[in-house]
């Protein structure tokens, strides 16, 4: 049960939030409604995607008051305590990349497979086009091809074709690249990775502890940031870092944990 | 200087090259599909939209309206809908708007695409929600397939609507045919109608023979060049007239000075 903790917990989390939003719409309730484009709670507190709005912005439309304030909050949550943990406790999509990502590491097809290369910096570049294309076009140019919105809107409000989208990304993550959409695509995780550079909560690692056993990086969707692992005792400080606490949730040796973020330039010199 | 080699030089350029490159592929494909799924003319929006081009910029696609309506009138588009995706739109023929007084959809838009004081009134300098005001569409109507113009009496889109004898009246002229009979023709005012469809609705044959048009689509414009001489609030329209001379080769002199130079007379 112990390697399964934060994972139980996300998932919990990111069901949670759906049953919420799907009964606001279906029953009526109260507590959380619209979609996670924008949200209110309560009815009084708006939460807005910093990125749709954003994108908003660009296009010249003149912003409301509650999506602005709304966008303050969410970014201001994350990047001062969450970091990027929407990707992995919020959103829908992470549910079926990660299934894919698992199957695809059971199936052993990394192994068979020739690499497909694809840069970890796309999703930057389709962020900057997608903030490009909606100034030139008028209206939120990835909110219109957006598989994120597809699912959570098509959970609340009915799916449509949009479930064509998120085969395409179960796919894609499971036959042609191993974290595909949400490591390297996504610009909505690239914003996220962005707003939660600095944010506090940071997963810490211990290399006195670490025995080399390599598990967490085999299950870590962003690879690149356990680069420390068994070299240096320092937290895990890339904005790239989903906070999923899967390589805590793996590591037999308790040499990764959750810690808030030291504010010292090189922790490894405190010891 | 620099510790870069030429080669790490190279290397940086080029991949930034790579970059632009691919992106403006992706542009290619990404805004032929974006500027495609924009078309949407015939779409009908909630009460209070801003205009189709500032509501798509502006919608956020959160279903707040959505789950507002109590009529279910209101559906976010989905993917194969072939709309702009997430935004809401209505068909009066399967659920007209309601015109409920409280307009629910409406103050809960957290973007501003559903615009309040477009469907207010004020009242004592108060502002009051007014769904009269709204302009969601307009009724058009189909004279060839609409049985009341065939002389045979139904009045449905009439009773059907919510601003009855205002928005729909009935007209009245003698059926030559039986020579005793009258029709009771529907006729729409667009000052009044409000586009909420329950006309559309109503009516009673296979396809309806009234429908709600988007107003962009339904409405021509007169323009300046004529004024309603008659109509002391139309007449104010000239003070904000715009004056616009084009000159052709045959009016650049008066047309008496034209004539007579004619043939080097």
């Amino acid at each position: 049960m112990k390697n399964y903790r934060y994972l139980i917990l996300r998932r919990l989390t990111q069901i949670t939030l759906m049953v919420l939003y799907i009964g606001a719409n279906v029953w009526g309730w109260k507590m959380l409604r619209g979609n996670l484009s924008t949200s209110s709670i309560l009815g009084t507190i708006p939460l807005s995607d910093p990125y749709a709005v954003i994108q908003i912005a660009v296009t010249g439309a003149s912003l409301g008051m509650d999506i602005l304030l709304g966008a303050l909050i969410v970014t201001l949550f994350y990047g001062v305590i969450g970091g990027r943990a929407f990707c992995s406790w919020v959103c829908p999509i992470n549910i079926i990349t990660d299934t894919a990502a698992w199957l695809r590491r059971a199936l052993k097809f990394s192994e068979v497979q020739k690499r497909f290369y694809m840069s970890r910096s796309l999703r930057y570049w389709i962020l900057g086009l997608s903030l490009i294309l909606s100034a030139l076009m008028g209206v939120a140019a990835f909110e219109l091809i957006s598989p994120i919105s597809m699912a959570h809107r098509g959970l609340i409000f009915g799916m449509g074709m949009g479930g064509g989208a998120l085969v395409v990304i179960f796919l894609f993550d499971l036959l042609v690249h191993e974290n595909g959409w949400c490591g390297y695509v996504c610009p909505l995780g690239a914003t996220y990775s962005l707003i939660g550079k600095f944010s506090l909560i940071r997963v810490f690692h211990d290399a006195e502890k670490c025995t080399d056993c390599r598990s967490c990086i085999t299950v870590c969707p962003e690879k690149e940031v356990l680069h420390m692992i068994n070299r240096s005792s320092e937290s895990v400080l890339m904005g790239e870092c989903t906070n999923c606490g899967r390589c805590v949730d793996v590591c037999q040796e308790d040499a990764l944990g959750f810690s808030i973020r030291s504010f010292t330039k090189q922790p490894k010199d405190e010891e | 200087m620099s510790t870069k080699t030429p080669n790490d030089r190279r290397r940086f350029l080029l991949s930034i090259a790579r970059g632009i490159g691919l992106s403006a592929m992706g542009a290619l494909v990404w805004s032929a599909y974006v500027g495609e799924v924009k078309a949407a003319p015939l779409v009908l929006r909630p009460p209070g939209a801003l205009d189709e081009a500032e509501f798509i910029k502006n919608c956020i696609k959160c279903g707040l309206c959505v789950e507002a309506c109590p009529y279910d009138t209101l559906i976010l588009a989905r993917p194969g809908d072939n709309l702009p995706i997430g935004t809401p739109f209505f068909t009066p023929r399967s659920v007209p708007c309601y015109m409920c007084t409280d307009i629910p959809c409406v103050p809960v838009c957290p973007s501003g695409a559903l615009n309040e004081p477009s469907v207010s009134s004020y009242v004592k300098n108060k502002a009051v929600l007014d769904i009269n005001k709204s302009r969601m569409g307009l009724a058009v109507v189909d004279e060839s397939s609409c049985i009341a113009m065939w002389g045979i009496q139904c009045d449905a889109c009439y009773r059907a609507c919510p601003l009855l004898g205002e928005a729909i009246t009935i007209e009245t002229s003698k059926n030559e045919r039986t020579g005793k009979h009258a029709f009771l023709k529907p006729v729409v005012h667009a000052d009044v109608c409000t586009g909420c469809g329950m006309c559309e609705h109503a009516c009673v044959t296979e396809i309806a023979a009234i429908h709600i048009l988007p107003r962009a689509l339904a409405m021509g414009k007169v323009g300046d060049h004529y004024i309603k001489g008659w109509d002391k609030a139309d007449e104010k329209r000239l003070e904000g007239a715009s004056i616009e001379v084009t000159k052709t080769k045959m009016s650049e002199k008066s047309a008496l000075d034209s004539l007579n130079d004619e043939g080097g007379l």
